[in-house]
């Protein structure tokens, strides 16, 4: 197993955070940072495929990137800004989102597949891109998904008020001087920018899980907006830090079990959201 | 100088020309309500005064500064979004803990405070928007069929809120509505709408115009008028000569009453 290969550096332990785990769990806890409030949005406006035709854009952005010799990193946000300011623009115009993301999503994601494919093999692994590769984060990449999640989580503080009010109502956020399209271009830029940090973490597959399970698990257990972004916070570290330990102990796959854990605390805070209001 | 105008404004949706040659303007604190049926145009009338919609023809002026309070048609707070009603007076200018509590006393829900928008009645959410309206101070109130789902007895305390709130601050209103008797009382002004100004004035005028009741049915023609109404525009001609000028004397009547009325 290819998870199994990556425990190497175990070996030459050096100077703080040349532990693989920590920096998978650094890492990991940087895209929930920016994945919480990123998240939560991504919940209220009801863009969960919108977050999907996003992530796996990002797999044609790999291809891109490896048959440019251009960092991952780089082609990734690029081909996910388009994808994203493609369905935004595709939105405003009145097409049927559901169709429309349907489409634009999976053909994405097939292109992306066939475009890997064209590439010398011995330079992809692919499930790396699909599945994440959390284990074999670098001190590199740990500095990209910090620096990404800073900027992710500055721009919803620096924007938290318009853009909670134009996801409530663009006619109220107009009238009260907030440009929801503006807001809506900021948002699309977070999300570019989350997928390109979350594919090391969890892969292009399971971005969407690790935005919207936090956030929907956060919902039954919180009465504000900002209590309902801290909590997915937590969560998505809780997440992160459980499927570390599960894939460790039992040698499972780490961004899958990330997302199972993500999705077994769900069923936990659905449950005891339930039992409140009965 | 008035507070908004819009000057001879046409708006497209798409094909269709939802607003045509619409000339009107509100004056400070006095309350305007537009009527008119189903699809006339009234809530793309205020969007385009509001600067929301675009206008193919004319143009909107709004007083520079102007601070406007804005309660829409429908919001539906999304079940996923936790939202209590003092959080959402906070959006998008924080205000106070004592301030909002003012705000929501003021509109006779004091009690809602801390309670979730999403499980509000209908006229509790009403009032939680027009409170977070007045919380920006505003010039001017523009209120979508505020009242839309509302019982009889909501929908006549609603509008004596809105009479008492312009009485006590000076705001002026401007309103949709599609219930002429009900607004009756409340309004200085009517500006009867289908696509175009059919007529205008002070209540009591506008319910005995032709243009009024061929609108909306009423007389002898019964519910068949509106029908006609929709299909024979001819009216609407003959009166677009002496509707300008009507209109200039109703606004400045209606300004006149209330500069008494002070």
């Amino acid at each position: 197993m290819a998870t199994a290969k990556r425990r190497l550096p175990v070996t030459r332990i050096t100077p703080v955070l040349s532990d693989f785990l920590v920096r998978a769990a650094l890492a990991g806890i940087g895209l929930a940072a920016a994945a919480g409030p990123l998240g939560s949005f991504v919940v209220w406006r009801r863009m969960a495929y919108f977050g999907d035709a996003t992530a796996h854009a990002a797999i044609l952005g790999v291809a891109l990137s490896l048959a440019t010799n251009l960092p991952i990193g780089v082609g990734t946000l690029a081909v996910a800004l388009v994808m994203a300011a493609t369905v935004s623009t595709l939105a405003a115009k009145g097409w049927a989102m559901d169709t429309t993301l349907g489409v634009l999503a999976h053909s994405a994601l097939a292109l992306g597949l066939v475009a890997v494919s064209f590439l010398p093999s011995v330079r992809v692994d692919l499930q790396a891109y699909l599945f994440g590769d959390i284990l074999a984060v670098s001190r590199q990449d740990l500095v990209f998904i910090w620096g990404g999640a800073a900027l992710v989580l500055a721009l919803l503080v620096w924007r938290w008020q318009p853009l909670l009010t134009a996801t409530l109502n663009e006619d109220l956020a107009h009238a009260s001087g907030v440009n929801p399209n503006r807001e809506r271009l900021i948002l699309t830029l977070a999300l570019a920018l989350t997928v390109a940090v979350a594919i090391k973490v969890v892969g292009a597959l399971l971005i969407a899980a690790m935005l919207i399970i936090p956030a929907a698990a956060a919902r039954g257990v919180t009465r504000s907006p900002e209590a309902m972004a801290v909590v997915a916070v937590v969560i998505g570290i809780a997440a992160t830090l459980g499927g570390l330990a599960l894939s460790l102990t039992e040698d499972t796959p780490a961004g899958p079990s990330i997302v199972a854990v993500a999705a077994v605390i769900f069923a936990l805070s659905a449950f005891v959201g339930q039992m409140r209001r009965s | 100088m008035s507070l908004i105008s819009a000057e001879h404004i046409c708006v497209r949706h798409g094909a269709t020309e939802v607003l045509h040659d619409v000339t009107m303007r509100v004056e400070p604190s006095e309350i305007v309500t537009i009527l008119g049926p189903n699809g006339s145009g009234k809530s793309t009338l205020l969007r385009a005064l509001l600067g929301i919609v675009p206008v193919t023809h004319g143009r909107v002026e709004r007083q520079k500064g102007l601070r406007i309070g804005y309660v829409p048609q429908r919001l539906a707070v999304d079940r996923t979004m936790p939202l209590t009603a003092a959080r959402f007076l906070s959006l998008p200018h924080r205000v106070a803990p004592a301030e909002a509590q003012a705000a929501l006393a003021r509109v006779g829900v004091p009690e809602v405070m801390a309670r979730p928008m999403a499980g509000l009645s209908g006229g509790q959410f009403q009032r939680v928007m027009l409170a977070r309206a007045l919380l920006s101070r505003p010039d001017i109130l523009i209120l979508d069929e505020p009242t839309q789902g509302l019982d009889q007895i909501g929908e006549s305390g609603f509008y004596r809120l809105i009479a008492d709130v312009r009485r006590d601050t000076g705001v002026a209103v401007l309103m949709v509505s599609h219930d002429l008797h009900v607004v009756m009382a409340a309004s200085d002004r009517v500006i009867c709408l289908n696509g175009h100004i059919c007529c205008e004035g002070a209540p009591r005028v506008v319910s005995n115009a032709p243009e009024y009741r061929a609108l909306f049915g009423l007389g002898t023609q019964g519910a068949l008028a509106l029908y006609q109404h929709a299909h024979d525009h001819d009216h609407s001609h003959d009166h677009a000569q002496g509707h300008d000028h009507g209109h200039g004397q109703a606004a400045v009547a209606g300004h006149k009453d209330h500069a008494r009325a002070e």
